[in-house]
This record gives structure tokens, sequence and C-alpha cells, in this order.
């Protein structure tokens, strides 16, 4: 037995896709050959399409009223034999066609003039289908079905094009129904011919290397998460002139006293990161310096200096970068600390936060972790005045007591409103914290 | 009995879908063999479209000259009398032109190597074909067949061809101009010849089934043209259908159901054309048919492997640019070139007074979303230069991107604007492309130029 995979022919008049109208067929049915399974619709009239085998259906693809692109799976038939496709390899769900036809896409400026059309999209699955070695020679002349194209063209308009495309379309193998048109009124040119070979729609010149152009913009709407992101992205570097610092610290002995934290450790405690380091030592050393553990209200003209400290901790979720916020970190051992950031950031990620544990912090923790680089520009967490971004460590030589030495090596970058906090105390601040972090047994010293 | 001929490509009729096959096989450097019964070139060159254009020219000469003549002349011409017309020598001015032609293709043929086989093709199989030639038997055998048998004038059963009663072939060899001729059938075909003769001086008049002249183009487009009829005393009776013939001419129904006699001392049958299917064992070739038309695909493939079929024979419209069209592209696609048959349009030209072409859609046919937008030649200088003030330019374009689906013209010459409709349309052209192109003056190309500019609002001369 074998899988068999009836796809939407050509239909005729160069129409890339057609509306499926009523189905004949359900997923169960055993059929003969040239029974009708489906009908569907072009602009120009409805077409029954039968089976060309015989066998038991066992699925098929869209809904009556939507759009089926040509070269698209419409049913999966069980046959005797091998079938036309590999059992397992479950035929990619139906590229629905650009389902809405919306105005936008035809190329109407505000008079009905024919220009301006926007870029169509080229809209590709996740896996397409690599192309074999030979660059798609002898594949014939049927065009990938992963490929749904949102042309200018209208439904059912025949591709327009000049003899000479047309005639070099031909010989390439390629049809121009397929091919995005970005002339007047989406006529077809020879660069958009060129863009679709070099894109590797169909591939038969051998003057496509591995050097291919790729063709095609994605518009991605800024929206939900990435917009406020935005937004207050923009919102802190309007608003904030920022002052960055960056300073050398050496780890090796924080690194030291960590391994061994690890190693020691007990059973129902986490694994420590540098992160709750940093924030014991922020929580040292910010009672010094209350301008930076702070939030400027600008449209106010007040700062709020903050006895508790509040640490936000950027954190990169699959949505976007969230900053949750580890309340009251003064008040958390090593421990606790660690527990709270895996607990927030978790949250976080699995966008299980609570309002609360989003909002309020008084400054902020960005790491990139291993991807930490030599050093960063930390965009402050508005309306916060000062964020610490530390760098990788890196275990460079040194000088240390007139020889080279190999040491843990850190970059502190960091970050502050320079409107309230001037550049001399953050420096300060920070050569602080480096002091801290270089000696560790400070950091739990009161 | 010859050696039988063994050829890559055996082409079956020297029209114009066989002739151009047969070049353009030669150009590509396949081995082809042409067999043709009659004279080449085909119906187009012998006995269609060139014959009766030359006719038709004739025929102007003799019209302007005879306004000349009359008393009050023309633009100052006058002649002291009317011009004089000896039909043999203007047949004979006709069969020059086509002698010539004929010369030219065969002169082709043989440049480009093609063994021209004189005589009448019997296929045995699809790809064995026997020629009966003035030497006696020939046989074919071939690798690919292309098939460009053309078509022949439909005959009306109750009004076979012979005598009185002939078909444009003979209309265009009289000897004789008949004093009072009946057309059946207002085609174009029709037309043209019957205002030919009209204008050599016969006494037309027009019988039509239908109840209007050329049915294939709308009422505005037509009304030059019935407008001449009616001026220049062409009657024209219309849902009228010929009966028969009796000994003073034919006997028709007119629409009010009365039968009526028509004198006429010639009758031409212009009813239409049907492809030349029989005679020559299509039936053993195995190739399926499309209702009296052979069934091709896009590439003009018949069912039967390697037996491409071109032309009349394949369907509508019956015009030589579309056989000339395939005829190359076949050649092509047997040379391994990647063809297929998808022009934007196949434009028409009637060569009747005044002349109409039509490419792409008519207004009616391009439905309600579609600008429409007319130049009159009335307001065109060169036009009213050659007193020729009749008729318009009309582009049909879509109201939302403005690309061209139509253009039609009505007026003196103006077959000659074809070549720019076509063209506008297999480039996919916008009304903006139109209007942006300089056209010079003083040429009948302007009024396209200005129904574009109409179209998109800002005519200048109008």
């Amino acid at each position: 037995m074998g899988l068999y995979v009836f796809k939407l022919p050509d239909v005729g008049e160069g129409t890339a896709e057609a509306e499926i109208v009523a189905w004949h067929v359900k997923a169960g049915d055993t059929i003969t050959e040239d029974q009708n399974l489906v009908d569907v619709m072009t602009d120009k009239a409805t077409v029954e399409m039968t089976s060309p085998v015989s066998g038991k259906v066992l699925k098929v693809h869209g809904e009556p009223g939507e759009m089926a692109a040509v070269g698209s799976p419409l049913v999966e038939l069980e046959v005797e034999g091998a079938g036309n496709a590999k059992a397992g390899d479950a035929p990619k769900p139906a590229p629905k066609a650009e389902e809405k036809r919306e105005p936008s896409l035809s190329p109407t400026g505000g008079e009905g003039r024919g220009e301006g059309g926007q870029p169509a999209q080229v809209v590709r699955p996740p896996h397409p289908d690599p192309l074999p070695p030979d660059g798609g020679r002898g594949r014939g002349i049927s065009p990938p079905s992963s490929f749904v194209v949102a042309a200018p063209r209208k439904f059912g308009d025949k591709p327009i094009a000049s003899p000479a495309v047309r005639a070099r379309a031909e010989e390439l193998g390629i049809k121009l129904q397929f091919v995005t048109g970005t002339g007047p009124a989406g006529r077809i040119t020879h660069e958009d011919l060129d863009g679709f070979v070099a894109s590797g729609g169909q591939v038969s010149t051998g003057r496509a290397s591995g050097y291919a152009k790729r063709d095609g913009i994605n518009e991605v709407k800024v929206i939900g998460l990435r917009r406020k992101i935005a937004e207050s992205m923009q919102n802190s570097k309007r608003r904030i002139p920022h002052f960055a610092y960056v300073e050398e610290v050496d780890m090796t002995e924080l690194e030291s006293l960590r391994a061994h934290l690890n190693k020691t450790k007990k059973k129902d405690q986490p694994k420590l990161t540098v992160l709750p380091f940093f924030m014991r030592a922020l929580v040292k050393v910010v009672p010094d310096y209350p301008q930076i553990n702070a939030r400027f209200d600008d449209e106010a003209g007040v700062v709020h200096r903050y006895q508790p400290v509040h640490i936000g901790i950027a954190t990169q979720t699959p949505n976007g970068l969230i900053v949750p916020v580890v309340h009251h970190a003064e008040a958390l051992d090593i421990w606790q600390s660690a527990l709270e950031v895996a607990r927030v950031s978790t949250a976080a990620r699995e966008n299980k936060a609570t309002k609360e544990e989003l909002s309020g912090s008084t400054i902020t923790i960005t790491s990139l972790g291993p991807l930490g680089g030599v050093a960063t520009t930390p965009v402050i967490n508005y309306p916060e005045v000062g964020i610490i971004g530390p760098n990788a460590i890196i275990d460079r030589p040194v000088v240390r007591d007139g020889a080279i030495t190999v040491r843990k090596m850190m970059n502190l970058s960091s970050s502050f409103d320079h409107r309230v906090v001037d550049g001399y105390d953050a420096a300060e601040f920070i050569q602080r914290v480096k002091a801290l972090l270089e000696h560790p047994a400070l950091l739990f010293m009161e | 009995m010859p050696e039988t001929i063994h050829t890559k490509v055996l082409i079956i009729g020297g029209g114009p879908g066989g002739y151009v096959a047969g070049i353009r096989c030669g150009q590509l450097g396949l081995d082809a063999v042409l067999v043709e019964t009659y004279k080449l070139g085909g119906t187009c060159l012998n006995v269609g479209c060139i014959p009766s254009k030359a006719v038709i020219h004739s025929a102007g000469y003799f019209e302007t000259m005879t306004r000349a003549a009359s008393a009050k002349g023309l633009h100052g011409i006058k002649l002291a009398s009317a011009p004089a017309l000896s039909m043999p020598e203007l047949v004979a001015w006709k069969d020059s032109v086509t002698k010539k032609l004929n010369s030219g293709v065969a002169a082709l043929l043989k440049r480009a190597k093609v063994r021209v086989v004189e005589g009448w093709a019997t296929f045995s199989d699809a790809k064995t074909c026997t020629v009966k030639t003035k030497d006696g038997e020939q046989i074919i055998t071939a690798e690919h067949v292309i098939l460009a048998n053309g078509s022949k004038s439909v005959e009306l059963p109750f009004l076979p061809f012979g005598g009185n009663v002939i078909s444009s072939t003979e209309a265009l060899d009289l000897q004789e101009l008949p004093k009072k001729l009946v057309v059946v059938g207002a085609g174009y075909i029709g037309l043209e010849l019957g205002i030919a003769f009209r204008k050599l001086g016969s006494e037309v008049t027009i019988v039509e089934a239908m109840d209007r002249i050329l049915p294939l183009y709308d009422a505005d487009l037509v009304a030059p043209v019935a407008k001449w009829l009616r001026t220049n005393g062409v009657t024209v009776h219309l849902s009228a259908k010929a009966k028969g013939q009796d000994a003073s001419g034919l006997v028709v129904e007119m629409a009010d159901g009365a039968t009526q006699t028509l004198p006429a001392d010639k009758i031409l049958v212009t009813v239409g054309r049907r492809p030349a299917t029989e005679g020559w064992g299509l039936e053993k070739m195995g190739v399926d048919m499309a209702g009296r038309f052979v069934k091709v695909d896009d590439q003009c493939r018949t069912s039967m492997k390697n037996v491409f079929a071109v032309g009349d024979l394949v369907g509508e419209p019956m015009l030589e640019h579309k056989a000339a069209t395939q005829g190359e592209m076949v050649a092509e696609i047997i040379a391994g070139h990647k063809r297929s048959f998808h022009p934007a349009s196949i434009p028409a030209v009637c060569f009747t007074e005044p002349e109409i072409v039509s490419a792409g859609l008519l207004p009616s046919e391009a439905g309600p979303d579609a600008i429409v937008a007319l130049f009159p030649f009335a307001a065109n200088g060169r036009s009213l230069s050659m007193d020729a003030g009749e008729g318009f330019v009309r582009v049909v374009a879509r109201k939302d991107d403005h690309r061209i689906v139509g253009m039609q013209a009505v007026g003196q010459h103006v077959a000659e604007l074809s070549g720019e409709f076509s063209h506008a349309l297999e480039m996919g052209s916008l009304l903006e492309d139109v209007a942006g192109t300089i056209h010079v003056h003083p040429t009948l190309s302007e009024a396209y130029h200005e129904a574009a500019l109409r179209a998109l609002g800002h005519a200048i001369h109008i």
C-alpha cells in the first residue's frame, strides 16, 4: 500500500489558486478512479476534480470557501502499489493562498493609478524542499508546490509579461503564474524572472550558483509585546541622556568561591550563577549612592530614591525582552536571591509573571551570560536611573606584582541617567561594586 | 515507384502555417519535406488575403476616378469621361502580385533547404503518407508530422458552388464584372468583396441571416461600414435566409417571411470556412477531434505522439497570422525548444470601407469596471487631409490599474494600426505607456495616443 497525494492541478488560464466549492469525498471513503473528489472554482468556471487513482481517502485538505494554491495537496489516498509520496513523509498542509484580497495588495493608489504596487510577499514554509544537487534540473516544469505568491495580480488574472519574458520563462521551465510581477499592474519583468530563478523557485540555467540572490521582504507588524518593547526603548533613549561606563573586574576569586559553593551546596539549594553575587554587590553599595537606586519622574521633576532594592532582571523570552523584578533583594541571602531570580525569570519566560512581578524595579541587571561580549551599552529601564551589564568572563593575561598571570577577567558595563547621576558618582559606584566582586568575602560582611 | 523519403519533419500544406514551419525548420537545421498540391502560400496568398486586397485596392482607384469623373469632380480634379474597367487586366495584375509572392515563398523554402513535393498526400498511418505527384506515387515517412491542411469555403447544400454560384476564390478571378451581385453572408469576406465590387460598378445586394452585419463586432464599430453601404447604394437584407436560386437570381425568405427573388448574375456565398479534414486519411492517423477541428493542446500537439496540427485545421480564428505563429512555434518545439501558444491577443482586421481593426477585448467583454475612451478621426488632422474623417480609435482599459485590455478602430487605413495595438497588449501596457509615447504628427496613430489620453481624462484635441 502506498500513499498517493492528489495535488490541485493547474486549472488553466494561468491561475495560481482556486476556491474549494464542495467536497464529494471524506476521510475513510473508498473511491474509484475518475470519481469526483472535489469541485473547485476559478474566476471562470467550476471545475470537477476527479481522482486519477482508486484507493481509500485518508485525509482531505481545506474547507469549502477556502482558497487552495495550485500544487498544494488536496486529498491523501491510500492506494495499491507505491503511490506517489513516501508514507510518513506527511504532506505539508495546504499553503493557504492569500485569503484576504485586501485592496492593499492591489496596486491602487488614491486615484486608482497603476503605480506603487507593494512588493509582494513570498512566503516559504519553514522547511522548504531542498533542491536536488543538480539545482532542480530534471524536475520537469512543475514549480515547487510550497510556493505561495501573493502577487499584485488580481485573482484569476493571467500573468502579464512581455513576449520576450514569456519566451525566456518557457525556456527556463517557469510557469509565470508563480512569479511575482513588480512592474506596473503586476507586469512580470526580466528582473522578476531573474529573482525567481535566483530564489531557487526553479533553477535550470546553471547560472545560479551557491551565491544566489535572496528576494522578498516580509512585513512584520510591531504589535503586542514587541510594540511595548519598542516604545519603552524609544522612551528611554529619547528621554534619558545615557552615561556609559565600562570597568574591568577580576573575577578569579569570586569564580573560585562560586565553584566551591556550587560543589558543596546542599541538595535543596540552587546552583549559583554570577547573578546573585551582582545582586549582593548592588544591595551593599546602593545605600551609599541613593541617587542610583531610584526612579526619576521627569515630568514632575522628582527623583524617588528607594530604600528597598528592587532589582530588575532583564530576561530573554520567546516573545522578546522582559524585565521581571526581584523585590527587596536587600532582604535575600545569596541562595534566596538565586531562587528568586530563577522563579521570576521562569515565570516571565512562560508568560506567567504577574503584573507585580513585572514592575517596580529600582535598578536593573542585564546580562547576556556567555554571549556577554567585551562591552555593551545597556539601555536604562526607564524611569530607573541606572543599569549594569556584566560581560563575558574570560581567562586573560594580566600583570600582577610585576608578573604576567592568567586571571578570570570580566568587563562590567553600565549606564546611568546623566541628568540625576553625575559621572563621577557613577564611576565611584562601579568602583565600589568592583571592589566587592574582587573581594567576594566583603559581600557577606556587614 | 520512387524510393521512400524518410524525413525528420513532414509538413502537409504550403500555406502560412506550413511554409512558415518549413522555413523555421530549415533555420533550425531540421530536415523537412513539405507537400502542397496547389500553389505555395495557401489560401491566404493565392485566393484569400493577398488577392482580395489587390482587388480591393484597385477597386478603390476605380471608385476615386469615378468620383472625379462626376459633374462635381473630386477636390477640383475632374476627369472628362468615366474610367473604363478591364476585369481581365485587373485580375492579371492581381495574379502578378500573388505570383510574386508564390515564387518568394518557393525561394525562401529552397534557401531553407526544405524539399517541396507537389501532389496530394494521403496518410495511411500517423507518420506515413503517399503523395500522388505528376510523376507517380511517392511514399514519405517522418518522425514528426505537421498538419497544416487549412480550410475551405463552406458550401450551402441548397446553393452548391458552380455556375453562377461562386465562392470568394472564383470572385477574385472573374473575367467579367457582374452587373448584379448578390452576396450571401455579411461576415468580413462577404463585405470586403461586396464593397469592392460595388466600387467597381456592380449593383450589390447583401443577404444576412442574422440581424446585423459583422456580428463579431459591436454596433459602434460597424456603424461607419453600414453607413457606407447605405450611402453607396448597397442593399442589405438582414434576418433574411437564402433558399436557393432560380433563373433570375437568389431566392430569399425575407425577415417578414415573404419569399423574394433577388436578381443576380453572380451569387457570392461567403458563409464561413470549415477545416479541410476530409479526403487525406486524417481518420487513419488516430488523432482526436474537437468538433469539426483537429484537437490540439497549447503546443499544437494532437493526441498522436509527434503529430502536430496548426492553423485553420485546429480552430478559430482562421487567420493567417495565427497559423504562421503556430507553424513557427511547432518547428521550434520539434527542434527541442520549449514553446507554447499563449498570445495576449490575436488581432483581426476587416478590409471593408472603412476598415475595422480589433485587438483584445471589446467594451462589452471587458465588463463594467473598464474605462472605454474613443477618439474620432474627425478630430485628427491626417484623417481629414486624406478625406477620411469617418470613424474612431477606441481604447478599453481596466479602471483600477489602467492596463489596456482592448483596442479597436474603424476608419480608412486603420489596419496599419493593428501592430501597435497588439504590441501594447503583448507588453501588458498601461494607458500611461501609450500616453507617454510620442506619436508622429500628422498620422492616424495620434488618434490612438489621444484615445489613451482621453481614457486618463486629459485628451488634448477634443
